[in-house]
This record gives C-alpha cells, sequence and structure tokens, in this order.
C-alpha cells in the first residue's frame, strides 16, 4: 500500500492597478490609516454603483493569455452573497458560470537537472473584488473588533489549477513559477507579505492498497496561506494528519463534508475551522449593476501583444541558443525579467552564453546580494561587463584578470561612493586598468619566441625529455614561460613552444 | 391666485418676466406644505432654511442678468430614496432612519446645476416597495382627492405633493409602476423614462434593472422639462445609455401627424372597472377625434408579467438590501449575543414586513436548486415580453392603456392581502420589464371624485414622441386642469 498525494491550488493575485476595479480609490497598501481609501462606492453605501476598471480587465485579460488559457470573448459579473462584516454590500461582484478565462496550463521543472518538465492545467481564472479586513482584539480583553475598508475592492484574479500537484515541493513550485509569470508580465508585484498573492490549497490522498484499488480520502481546504514556505509546510503537515487520519478512520471522498483547516504558522500544524456543512448558498446571480463585456478582436490582439516573452520561452532559448544547462538557465531567468536583460545584453556582447551565464549567477549575482542591489543599479552596466568578457572570449585577457578588473571597477566605485562621486566605470576605464596592471594577453608572437628560446635554453633536461617523447615534459616549461610573460593566450604558447621544440 | 398654481414651464415665464421670484414661490410652497401636508403627509422632510438661501441665491443670479439653469428658482421635491448630500435619506425605512449621505445622487447634481430648488423630500412605501404608500415605517401619505383613499405607490409622496400643488414638479422612482400609478391616483403627470435614460447614481436601489427615476408635473410640458434636466449619461453608472437627450421640452407642442395609437385586447379584460374603461375608450375617442388610427393587437405574454415582476424584483432585492446589516451604518439592535445575531437583530428591527417578505420572497428564488425554476425562467419571460413591445412597436406609435384597473382604492383596503397589492401593478409592470418609456395623465373623473389616468407607453428611447402624444390629448382636454378641493 502506498499514499499518493493529490493537490490543487486556488490563487488569489492583486492586480497592479492605480485605482480599485469599481471605484477611483487608490488600491495601494495602507494598513495604517485604516479607512482612509474609501468612497461611498467601495464603502457600498447606499445608492452607490460599481463601474468596472478597464485597466483590471486589460492586465486580467493579459495575465490568462500569459497562462495559456481559453478567453470567453463574453463575460459577465456575478454577485456572491454572504453577511461578513469586511464585505459591506453583502456580496462580493464575482464570475460565476462564465469567467472571463479557463482551460490553461503552467508549465513547471520537475527536475532541473534531468529538464524534466510537468504542466500543471488550470481550470480558470476569473476577475473579482477584494475584501476588506476585520481587524479584532487580541489583548484578550475582549475589546471592539474594528473594520478596515482600504482593501475592499482591489482587483483580485483568482487562479484555479486542476489537481495535479503531487507534492508540497510541486506546489511550492508552481507558485514560484506562477509568480514569476506574475511579474514578467507586470500584472501584480506578488507581494506576498502586502498580501498580493494568498494561497488555498485543497489536499487529499490517494490510497493505493496492496489489491490495486485506488481510494481518494475527503478533501481539506487550507485557507489563506500567504508564504510559499507556509504552503510547503502546511500541505507536508496536512499529508501526514490525513494519512494517521486514514488509518484511524478509513474515511472516503464523500463520506465526510469537505473539511476547511487554517494553517498555524507559529506552531506549524493545521486546525480545524468552520465545517463547509454550515457554509452559505451563495445565491450567485447575475450583477445587474454591471454590463457584460464583450472582447473585441482588436482589444485581444492589442492586449497579447503586450505579453513580453514568458519564463519557460526564455529558459529554452537560453538552452538552445545560448548553450546554457537546464540550471543555469533556470537560475538566470528566475532572477526576473530586468536580470535577464541584463543577461542577454552581456551575453550577446561577449560572445559566449556560458560565459556570460557563469559571471551573471556567480560574481555579478555575488556583488549583488553583498550590496543588496538590483540589477538596474548594479554600478557595472551590463555593456561594460560585456565589452570585458568579450576580451575573455577573444583571448586577449584572461578570466583571472577580467576578475581582476571586475574588481578594481567595484573598488574604484565604492571609493568614489564614500566621497559622493560618481566613479568612471566605462569602458575606457577597463581599458585603462588592464593597461595600468599590464593584464593585456601577450599576442605579441616575437616577444613570445624570445622566451620560449631562453626558457629552453635555461632547460635542457626536460627538452630532451620531450624530445625523447616524454610529452608531460613541457608543463613545467609552459610554467615558466606563462610566468614570464604575464599573462600570455596559454593555447599559443602551448603550440609555439611544441613546434619550436619539434623543429628537427 | 397663489403662484404656485401655475405649471412648471409658465412659473419659469413668470420667473423670467420678473412677475414672481423664486423666494416668492418657496415661501408659498413651504406655506402650502405647512397647512395641507398635516393632513396629507406627502413630505418625510422639509428643508426650509436652505431652500430659501437656494431660492435667494438664485434670484439674485437672475436679477444680475447672469445665466441660470432651465429650472432656474423652480421647488421641486425628491423621493426620499435619491441621496442629497447632508440631507438625510430614510427610504421610510426605520433601518436609515438616521441616514445622511455624503454625496449626491447624479439626478440631485442634474437639479442644482439646473437651479431648482431643493424643497423637501417625500413618503414612500418602505424601499420602493409596495403600490400604495402605506408600507412606509414613519407616515401613511393620502390622496388630496379624497384623504380616505390612497395615493398609490410607491412614490406616492412625490404624487401627492404636486397633486395638491405643495410643489410644482417632483421625482419619483418607478420600478414596476411606482411612478404612473400614483400619478393616475392623483391626477397629475407622472413619467418614467427608458432604462438607462436617466441615472440611478445615488438612488437607493430596490431593484436595480428595473428602477430608473422620472419626474412628477402637472402637464406634460412640465414634466417634459424635468424629464429632459435629469436625462443623460452617468458614467458612475454603468447601465446609464451614452445617447443624446432630446430637446422633448422644445417639441412637446408639436402634434403627431398619422399617429398611430395601439390598444392591446389583453389590457381590457375581466376586473377593470368600468368607470375606468369607460375613461380609456373616451380618451381613445379623443385620439381618433385628432387623426389618430386606433390599432388593436396583443401583448400575449404580458399575462406573466406580474409573475416575471415579483421573481426578478424580489430576487435583486433581496440583494440590494445585503448590505444593511447593522455593521457600516443604518439601524443596529442594541442587543445582540454574536454577530449573527446582531444581524438578525438590527434587520429584523429595521425592515418592515413588505421589506421582509420581499428579501425572502428573493432569497428563496435565488437559492440553489431553485436559481433556473425561478430566477433564470422569469429572465427568458422577461425577454419575451420585450419581444411583445417591440413587435407592437412595429406597428403603432403609442400604446394606451389603463394605469389601474380602478381609481385610488382606500387606506387599508388592499394592505393586508399583498397578492390584490400585487395584482395592481399589472398595467405598469410589463414597461419595467421591458425597459420602456411610460407615461401617466389624467383622463377623467370617477364619479366619486377620484382620478381617472391614462398610460401611454412607447417604444425605448422614444420619449419624445411619448410627450408629444400625450400633449396632443392634454390640450384636447381639461383633465389636467382639476385639482382636488
Amino acid at each position: 500500500m502506498y499514499y499518493e498525494t493529490i493537490i490543487g491550488l486556488e490563487v488569489h493575485v492583486q492586480l497592479l492597478t492605480q485605482t480599485k476595479i469599481f471605484c477611483g480609490c487608490t488600491s495601494a497598501f495602507n494598513p495604517d490609516n485604516p479607512n482612509t481609501q474609501t468612497c461611498p462606492v467601495c464603502l457600498g453605501l447606499p445608492g452607490s454603483l460599481p463601474v468596472m476598471n478597464r485597466k483590471a480587465f486589460r492586465l486580467s485579460l493579459k495575465t490568462a493569455l500569459a497562462l495559456n488559457c481559453d478567453i470567453a470573448r463574453f463575460t459577465k459579473w456575478d454577485r456572491k452573497q454572504y453577511y461578513y462584516p469586511d464585505l459591506p454590500k453583502g456580496y462580493q461582484i464575482s464570475q460565476y458560470d462564465l469567467p472571463f478565462s479557463s482551460h490553461g496550463f503552467v508549465e513547471i521543472d520537475t527536475d532541473i537537472e534531468k529538464g524534466e518538465t510537468k504542466r500543471v492545467r488550470l481550470i480558470r481564472a476569473h476577475l473579482e473584488e477584494d475584501a476588506g479586513k476585520n481587524m479584532h482584539d487580541e489583548s484578550g480583553r475582549g475589546h471592539d473588533s474594528h473594520v478596515d475598508l482600504n482593501r475592499a475592492g482591489t482587483p483580485l484574479l483568482e487562479i484555479v489549477s486542476e489537481p495535479d500537484l503531487r507534492s508540497a515541493a510541486e506546489a511550492k513550485k508552481y507558485l514560484e513559477e506562477l509568480k514569476l509569470l506574475l511579474t514578467y508580465i507586470g500584472v501584480s508585484d506578488c507581494n506576498m507579505q502586502e498580501g498580493s498573492l494568498r494561497c488555498d490549497a485543497n489536499v487529499n490522498l490517494w490510497v493505493h492498497t496492496d489489491d490495486g484499488q485506488k481510494i481518494a480520502t475527503p478533501i481539506v481546504e487550507i485557507k489563506n496561506l500567504n508564504s510559499f514556505r507556509g504552503v510547503e509546510q502546511a500541505i507536508e503537515f496536512e499529508v501526514a494528519r490525513q494519512i494517521e487520519e486514514w488509518e484511524k478512520t478509513h474515511a472516503k471522498i464523500g463520506d465526510v463534508p469537505k473539511q476547511t483547516r487554517g494553517w498555524d504558522a507559529n506552531r506549524c500544524v493545521t486546525f480545524a475551522q468552520r465545517g463547509k456543512e454550515e457554509a452559505s448558498d451563495y445565491r450567485y446571480f447575475p450583477d445587474p449593476d454591471l454590463t457584460p463585456v464583450t472582447v473585441s478582436d482588436e482589444f485581444f490582439a492589442e492586449v497579447k501583444a503586450e505579453i513580453c516573452e514568458l519564463p519557460a520561452s526564455r529558459r529554452r532559448r537560453y538552452r538552445a541558443d545560448l548553450g546554457l544547462s537546464h540550471y543555469d538557465a533556470d537560475v538566470i531567468v528566475s532572477q526576473g525579467d530586468r536580470f535577464t536583460l541584463y543577461f542577454e545584453q552581456v551575453a550577446k556582447l561577449c560572445g559566449d552564453g556560458k560565459q556570460a551565464a557563469n559571471w551573471l549567477t556567480q560574481d555579478v549575482q555575488r556583488e549583488l546580494n553583498a550590496r543588496n542591489l538590483g540589477v538596474d543599479t548594479f554600478p557595472i552596466r551590463p555593456e561594460v561587463l560585456g565589452g570585458l568578457l568579450q576580451r575573455v572570449t577573444a583571448n586577449q585577457l584572461t578570466v583571472k584578470s577580467a576578475r581582476e578588473v571586475f574588481a578594481a571597477l567595484l573598488t574604484d566605485h565604492d571609493t568614489a561612493y564614500e566621497k559622493d562621486i560618481r566613479a568612471d566605470l566605462s569602458t575606457s576605464r577597463v581599458e585603462q586598468i588592464i593597461a595600468e596592471r599590464g593584464l593585456a594577453v601577450l599576442t605579441d608572437a616575437s616577444a613570445i619566441t624570445q622566451v620560449i628560446a631562453d626558457v629552453i635554453a635555461r632547460n635542457p633536461k626536460p627538452v630532451a625529455d620531450f624530445k625523447s617523447g616524454k610529452q608531460a615534459a613541457v608543463g613545467s616549461l609552459i610554467g615558466q614561460i606563462m610566468k614570464e610573460l604575464k599573462g600570455a593566450d596559454a593555447k599559443l604558447v602551448r603550440q609555439m613552444l611544441i613546434d619550436e621544440l619539434s623543429k628537427p | 391666485m397663489p403662484a404656485q398654481l401655475s405649471s412648471a414651464v409658465d412659473l419659469i415665464a413668470q420667473l423670467n418676466r420678473g412677475e414672481t421670484s423664486s423666494v416668492e414661490l418657496t415661501e408659498g410652497c413651504l406655506q402650502t406644505i405647512a397647512t395641507q401636508d398635516p393632513n396629507i403627509r406627502a413630505f418625510l422632510s422639509t428643508n426650509a432654511d436652505a431652500a430659501i438661501a437656494q431660492a435667494k441665491a438664485i434670484d439674485e443670479k437672475r436679477k444680475a442678468g447672469q445665466s441660470v439653469g432651465k429650472l432656474a428658482g423652480l421647488p421641486i421635491a425628491l423621493k426620499d430614496n435619491m441621496c442629497v448630500t447632508g440631507v438625510k435619506t430614510t427610504c421610510a425605512s426605520r433601518i436609515l432612519e438616521n441616514f445622511v449621505p455624503p454625496y449626491d445622487a447624479g439626478v440631485v447634481e442634474k437639479l442644482k446645476a439646473a437651479d431648482a430648488v431643493l424643497v423637501g423630500k417625500t413618503n414612500l412605501d418602505e424601499f420602493a416597495m409596495g403600490s400604495s404608500t402605506e408600507n412606509s415605517a414613519f407616515q401613511v401619505t393620502r390622496n388630496p382627492w379624497n384623504l380616505e383613499h390612497t395615493v398609490g405607490g410607491s412614490s406616492g409622496g412625490s404624487a401627492a405633493a404636486v397633486a395638491a400643488r405643495m410643489v410644482p414638479l417632483s421625482l419619483g422612482s418607478d420600478t414596476g409602476g411606482s411612478i404612473r400609478q400614483p400619478a393616475g391616483f392623483c391626477g397629475v403627470v407622472g413619467m418614467k423614462p427608458t432604462y438607462g435614460r436617466v441615472s440611478r447614481y445615488g438612488l437607493v436601489a430596490y431593484a436595480s434593472s428595473l428602477d430608473q427615476i422620472g419626474p412628477f408635473a402637472t402637464d406634460v410640458a412640465s414634466a417634459a422639462l424635468l424629464f429632459e434636466v435629469i436625462s443623460g449619461h452617468d458614467r458612475r453608472d454603468s447601465t446609464s445609455v451614452d445617447r443624446p437627450v432630446p430637446a422633448s421640452s422644445q417639441t412637446v407642442e408639436q402634434p403627431l401627424t398619422g399617429l398611430r395609437v395601439g390598444i392591446a385586447r389583453e389590457h381590457f379584460a375581466e376586473g377593470l372597472d368600468r368607470e375606468v374603461e369607460a375613461a380609456i375608450q373616451h380618451s381613445l375617442d379623443v385620439y381618433r377625434s385628432l387623426g389618430a388610427e386606433i390599432v388593436e393587437l396583443s401583448l400575449p405574454h404580458s399575462k406573466y408579467a406580474i409573475a416575471t415582476y415579483y421573481l426578478i424584483a424580489a430576487s435583486e432585492a433581496s440583494s440590494n438590501l445585503a448590505r444593511f446589516d447593522g455593521v457600516h451604518y443604518g439601524h443596529r439592535a442594541a442587543k445582540f449575543d454574536n454577530l449573527i445575531d446582531m444581524y438578525s437583530a438590527s434587520r429584523g428591527e429595521g425592515f418592515g414586513p413588505e421589506v421582509k417578505r420581499r428579501i425572502m420572497l428573493g432569497t428563496y428564488a435565488l437559492s440553489a436548486g431553485y436559481y433556473d425554476a425561478y430566477y433564470l425562467k422569469a429572465l427568458r419571460v422577461r425577454r419575451l415580453i420585450r419581444s411583445d413591445f417591440d413587435a407592437a412597436f412595429k406597428r403603432c406609435d403609442v400604446l394606451a392603456s389603463p394605469i389601474a384597473s380602478t381609481p385610488a382604492f382606500r387606506l387599508g383596503e388592499l394592505v393586508n392581502d399583498p397578492l390584490a397589492m400585487y395584482l395592481s401593478d399589472i398595467y405598469t409592470i410589463s414597461a419595467n420589464l421591458a425597459g420602456i418609456p411610460g407615461l401617466s395623465l389624467p383622463c377623467g373623473l370617477s364619479s366619486t371624485g377620484l382620478p381617472i389616468g391614462l398610460q401611454l407607453l412607447a417604444a425605448p428611447f422614444e420619449e419624445e414622441k411619448l410627450f408629444r402624444a400625450a400633449r396632443m390629448f392634454e390640450r384636447a382636454t381639461e383633465w389636467h386642469t382639476k385639482r382636488p378641493k
């Protein structure tokens, strides 16, 4: 007997609009000044009416297209009705039976080293409004609860996956990929701390018995997971708990009502919340205050054209066109859109994708981390780094020397920064450093010939060994020559030395 | 004769000629309210000081030769379900008894821009649910023609205020006949525009897909003028329609040649009061005498209109009224044990029986398992009713019918029989379901001296035609000059 974990995720993403979905109030995160970003519409005052935010719909459409969804050309909004103090109208405007998009997928890497991927299917993505936030007295003294409606009416995209995920790690990977994609296309900042990305997980088991049966256990919904780590931990906890439960009760799906559980991040446990049997009948019906939307061909094409190259495509391109490994391609793409643009510029100038990737993932990344910078504010600009690495590719500079130049540029920057002036970190400064430190690889054949002659003259023993057939004897000779030349093309030196020694 | 006995159009002419002033008019209205309203009880609140101040400012503007709005200086009353900044808006409900909106409804902005003087807010059936204004939580409005009779509803206060000449103009809202039926019962002109013609922004919603604000006046031309002022696109209302507003007040005096007046077989069925029927037949004779052709036709689905209406209106109402939960504004129960208890106690205390009845009906109709059989089916029938009208208006310009099967019934006569009360809306409800404009104008008096109303309906956005056809009748008759004693 063995257990298979079945997971489906519902993700709520706040869209990056200036204003709320149905009114002109700002949708900025502002928990410190409750109820300052409100108006009659988002307060749900009598007589107020919603008007759809065009930008919110546009961003939703863009997202759905990037998620490979089918787009409904006709869509409408419905009222989802329930009572809760953070819901001022007594209903949430959402989409029920005709969501604007459905049947998409997200491709995730299941094994980067082996390049194995998996398609996580999406049931639908729909646009809705966020509720406000209830604030309860946590002193235990039973003071009044308060409601902050700053968040009420923030545009949310709900993305619902099929139960295609098979482990906590896969669930995390899916969320990471989703977040990366959403930030690439600029529809959300996916800031989990500010609640711009929230996740509910539906988890159950398939029990594969020894006699070949497959039994599904009851589905549990874990609500309001607000970190990737929380998602992973909550699912891991829940799987263990459900196995225990199965062994105790042998309850199958349908035997008990669907359960809703919360996640206690401090104690790292899930806990039972209200049972779904108490949950209301939402009495969905089309909102008569909003007109349905018909997506025109022009609008559709316009939004489609706005979508940049997506992460999965970039990974493929970096592997195919620039010869990167699955791992390197993934590391670079995971750093976000700006990082990839920097990388692509460096790779193009230096003419060696692998070399550019090595530098970006090691040297540049290390410095960014140490300085707590984003790639856009990194003092060495991509054209300068690309030019420097191009010299390495062209054998004009050794990797070691390039590192020395790189470090020198950053030292220049740091010194200038302390004096509050700008350092010259241009390509001409690179040339200057190379010249000052004599780092240029010698390509002057006559100088190399001279040193080779000197070293041969001083080392009769290895020379004789070579001539008697001991190929390895050149090693020590090359070492001495390189030491004297202080930066020369090792391949070229080796060839010239062998040619010299091979002369009859 | 006190100035405010004239029609709004005449009053504007008098104001422009300097024969009267807005202050004089407004004071006259307030005086009439003071003497008449204790019997009629049309007003829930008046705004004497603000109104006089506003009137004064407009008089000065006019005197200084500055350009003034189309309704400059005219006193007007608003049904108390339209929001005015800083003025209590109760919907005649305990739950909003002390609610003061921080914003103006779209129509209120337009009235202010037109320099109308807002004198007060009028009574209605709670949340506009009712046909007699007896469902108000605060007071019963009495018919100025006979205080023992109802004014109709739900815009009964606004109809009575104009009928008793307490104001020359008022606004009502019409969800199933709530302007036209009280206009008919009170012997004034009332008009429901095409759905989408007038902004619903700031109108406290009863049934969003049916509600429409419209004018009351003593005559057709004044109603046309007020309609013109309040119409037009409002981007804050997604269902408001962006198309030009006809200059109805300019064209209203032009008779229509070759007018075809349709009558629907279904409108002259059993249950129609003999005097009402005679008045309608006489009205058709008037049209014939004016050269109009009477076209008999059928609205085959009209028999389903009441069932359809009460499913759609109640469903939407059950949702629209969910926001009155005692959390953010409005009535909150003083005693409760927990959240659910707070909700049920606040709503239980705040809503009257008719509102509760419709909330329950709508909640039931939208419930899982019933939605398809009730709400969805009602939407389908609604489309059929609209198609009936589309077909009818290919054969006629306006449809003529009674407003109600009887003149104003007695107070208390139907209030304990909700079904009979619902059935009294039979002639008016279809226009809301179809979204078409409709108008009620006086066409007779019963033997007991109660007004009888003629309803005219037109195709969507044909309000101009509606007013012109109505004015033709009005010019040929004297009914609009009759006033309650």
